[in-house]
């Protein structure tokens, strides 16, 4: 295991940083200038040079590339060129909100999933199995943002149940009004996120329910609701974790659209913002911190799996 | 000249266009809850905060020696009296007694001094720094008295320092904070998200009608409106599009407020190049455009139709829409008489956010009717500015110009629209140089003429300044000028 976690801990770190680079590179690929997002019409052309030597877009791609190389490895984040201020802070306020957000839809989905793809898939003869199979087809289907506006409307707007959007102005000070700000949002990251989750339950649950060892089981005189627990979970588990680190991945860097459409402030909009202005550290410090978090949920997925299956710990196992 | 107004005169005169009759039992102790599509960028006007700084700061937490009022009239604030001398060069400014800044620090005139160099100063980011280049230099002979020296007249000096924010001079960064002598002192700010602002026990002048604003800010206007329709606002103060406002269309529930903006869309040629270098060219186009019908596709029957580049609310306005009024024949006329009878071809810049691609579609539309072919290129608001304005590389774009008095760019061969005309430089420069109002008025008018008749740049409309609050809130401004929105007056009743 030691061996093991030493390796992932170096793939870990050759990972970020050439994810940084691949960002440095795109980013220096889009047409604009980050001055220009501070600047205005009437600016001279003094002004202008001002504003590029203030944010360094005057010098050569390489001497920016060094600067960023030797910030990054003092894991320094370096200030935003609009707002003047730290990024690093920045990102760990806005974390307050997308964590929580994407932690709550996560479990939200995965308490929806499980018992309906496990449902799904042993009763797919019954009326309800293929109910529940047609209507996460439809999950799929459907934009996220769509259903966000269509909560809006029903749930704040005419039920006046919830607040439209926005998240409290002094965080998580009063924790009753941030819960309430973040319950629609949560929804609706966790239908559209259930609907692909409950999929991939059902496949995995089908592939048990044909398995030998479920027979077998079951000849041995389990019943067939025991010989799942029993053994079938634990099986159908495997496939079914890495399948919800990429779930848990993407929902932390597909906030993007949720946030914007509740006006949360969270770490998605800081990218989105960070992106039309050119605000070049900005946007690799939420770039790079969200490639660490995605990085270190793959990493964890893995040990969850081999922690469940013995074959993965040794590979001489089982045979 | 010389004059002292009375402060209660000027205050008069700044509330008075605000709208809406105060209602029976207002609330002083209320919290007027706000929400705006433009968050600041950071908290300097002169560190490139964008107009959200100004809607949020000016005259609430900064005052200036001047403030330019929302019917578009300059009056003294700071500044208790300001007297000139006979050749204008040297203008003296008496500041206010007993003002301090929410520091505790009192007013002193170094503080003014600190304020207007840092406007000028290497690293200023104001797109009003070039106005304030007369000046050349600053004396403060004692604590109350500053000294403006000019190199040349400059007829617009109060006006231009209604733009600098009046800053302790012991305040290093302001970029994240505040030292103004305003009403209101900043109370907390969440990037992203809200600014909140409270009122200042210490302030000077008179008190404010509540006792402070949380500004919220979005970034998708739909949810804007769905805020103020929960009752989760009390007022927006812009609505971005004229479908929004059917929602607001209960008297009892709302009040919607159409105000004067500065804010122009215009298609602005490279002024530079053929075929735009050519007058009857630019003409013909202006001809060939309905902008009535492109107002009415775009905002029903709000706001004006332009017939130049200045709006209503700057002094030296005329009605010049019939200059080129529409007139698709003549327009073609006027295309063959400058060596184009079958039209051309060219590229249209065009900013990715509303109202700017469906203008162009319309463009497009139109032109092609005259034989002009219009390629449209969708490029983003960074990209315009490095593009556009600052490199100069493009045929024609489309822009919504914000500024206040701002024809005044079409004196600058140098600006990014090219527009060359001696005439026009010349009386734009004499304008600033003159000793009386009524002159000053009279030189931009005719520079304007000029700049209407040939057709510099395609003007289509002024927006529409469009508040709307909820029934009980009153005594906001309606015209919004340079994107300011004076807090002091708003009452909100029980």
């Amino acid at each position: 295991m030691g061996r093991y976690l030493l390796r992932r801990t170096v793939v870990l770190a050759l990972s970020l940083i050439a994810a940084g680079l691949v960002l440095f590179v795109l980013l220096r690929l889009l047409p604009g200038d980050p001055a220009a997002a501070l600047l205005s019409v009437g600016a001279d052309e003094a002004q202008i040079a001002a504003a590029r030597a203030q944010v360094g877009s005057d010098q050569p791609v390489w001497v920016q590339l060094g600067r960023f190389l030797s910030d990054l490895a003092r894991f320094d984040l370096g200030n935003s060129f609009v707002s003047n201020q730290p990024v690093l802070p920045e990102i760990l306020a806005r974390l307050t909100i997308t964590l929580p957000l994407t932690l709550a839809s996560f479990l939200l989905a995965f308490c929806i999933a499980v018992p309906l793809g496990i449902v799904a898939a042993v009763r797919a003869d019954r009326w309800y199995g293929a109910l529940i199979s047609a209507v996460s087809q439809l999950g799929i289907a459907v934009p996220v943002f769509w259903i966000g506006i269509l909560l809006v409307w029903l749930v704040a707007i005419e039920w006046r149940l919830l607040p439209a959007s926005g998240f409290p102005i002094d965080g998580w000070a009063d924790p009753r009004a941030a819960v309430r700000a973040l319950i629609l949002p949560v929804i609706t990251i966790a239908i559209v996120m259930s609907a692909s989750l409950l999929r991939y339950v059902r496949s995995a649950t089908l592939d048990v329910l044909g398995a030998d060892y479920l027979r077998n089981a079951r000849a041995l005189g389990e019943t067939q609701g025991r010989a799942l627990i029993r053994h079938g979970i634990r099986n159908g588990a495997v496939p079914v974790v890495s399948i919800l680190g990429i779930e848990l991945a993407s929902t932390l860097l597909g906030a993007v659209v949720v946030e914007r459409v509740f006006t949360l402030p969270g770490l998605g909009s800081m990218l989105l913002l960070g992106i039309q202005q050119r605000d070049y550290p900005s946007v690799q410090g939420v770039l790079l911190i969200s490639t660490l978090m995605v990085l270190l949920i793959g990493f964890a997925a893995d040990v969850v799996q081999r922690l469940i299956d013995p074959r993965l710990r040794d590979p001489g196992a089982g045979r | 000249m010389h004059f002292v107004p009375k402060l209660a005169l000027a205050l008069g005169a700044a509330l008075a266009p605000f709208a809406g009759p105060a209602l029976a039992e207002t609330d002083p102790s209320a919290i007027i809850r706000i929400g705006s599509l433009y968050e600041p960028q950071n908290l300097d006007n002169t560190a490139g905060a964008g107009q959200g700084i100004n809607e949020a700061f000016n005259d609430n937490v900064y005052e200036a020696l001047f403030r330019l009022n929302d019917d578009g009239s300059v009056v003294p604030v700071l500044a208790a009296d300001h007297t000139v001398s006979e050749d204008g060069l040297t203008h003296t400014f008496t500041l206010q007694d007993g003002v301090t800044f929410h520091s505790g620090d009192p007013l002193t005139a170094a503080d003014v001094k600190y304020s207007i160099e840092r406007v000028l100063a290497e690293g200023s980011k104001s797109s009003r720094k070039s106005s304030l280049a007369p000046i050349a230099g600053i004396e403060t002979p004692d604590d109350k008295t500053v000294v403006i020296t000019l190199k040349s007249r400059s007829i617009s000096l109060p006006y231009n320092l209604s733009y600098v924010w009046i800053v302790n001079d012991a305040a290093t960064d302001i970029t994240a904070t505040e030292d103004g002598t305003g009403p209101y002192v900043l109370d907390g700010w969440k990037r992203g998200s809200a600014i909140s602002l409270k009122a200042f026990d210490g302030y000077w002048g008179e008190k404010p009608k509540n006792s402070g604003a949380t500004i919220s800010y979005f970034t998708e206007a739909a949810a804007l409106d769905n805020a103020l329709l929960t009752d989760a606002l009390d007022l927006v103060t812009t609505i971005q599009s004229p479908d929004a406002l059917a929602q607001f269309e209960d008297p009892s529930r709302f009040t919607i407020s159409e105000g004067n903006s500065t804010v122009k869309e215009i298609m602005a040629y490279n002024d530079r190049v053929a075929p735009f270098d050519n007058v009857q060219v630019r003409k013909a186009l202006a001809r060939g455009i309905d902008k009535a019908k492109l107002l009415e596709a775009i905002w029903g029957d709000r706001g004006m139709v332009l017939g130049s580049f200045v709006p209503p609310t700057d002094p030296w306005y005329e009605d010049l829409t019939g200059v080129d009024a529409y007139d698709p024949e003549s327009a073609k006329a006027l295309l063959a008489e400058a060596g184009y009878p079958d039209g051309f071809t060219f590229t249209l810049d065009t900013p990715n956010y509303d109202p700017h691609p469906i203008t162009a579609e319309f463009i497009k539309a139109e032109l092609a009717k005259i034989g002009v072919t219009v390629n449209i290129n969708i490029i983003t608001a960074n990209e315009w500015y490095t593009k556009v304005y600052q490199a100069k590389d493009f045929q024609a774009t489309l822009q919504e110009h914000v500024n206040h008095r701002d024809v005044v760019f079409y004196g600058n061969p140098d600006f990014y629209w090219g527009y060359n005309n001696a005439d026009v430089t010349r009386l734009i420069a004499e304008a600033e140089e003159v000793a009386t109002e009524e002159e000053h008025t009279a030189k931009l008018r005719e520079a304007n003429r000029i700049i209407a008749e040939e057709a510099a740049s395609n003007w289509f409309f002024l927006y529409p300044q469009i508040v709307v609050s909820a029934a009980n809130v009153t005594g906001y401004p309606v015209n919004g000028l340079n994107s300011q929105f004076f807090l002091r007056g708003i009452e909100k009743s029980k």
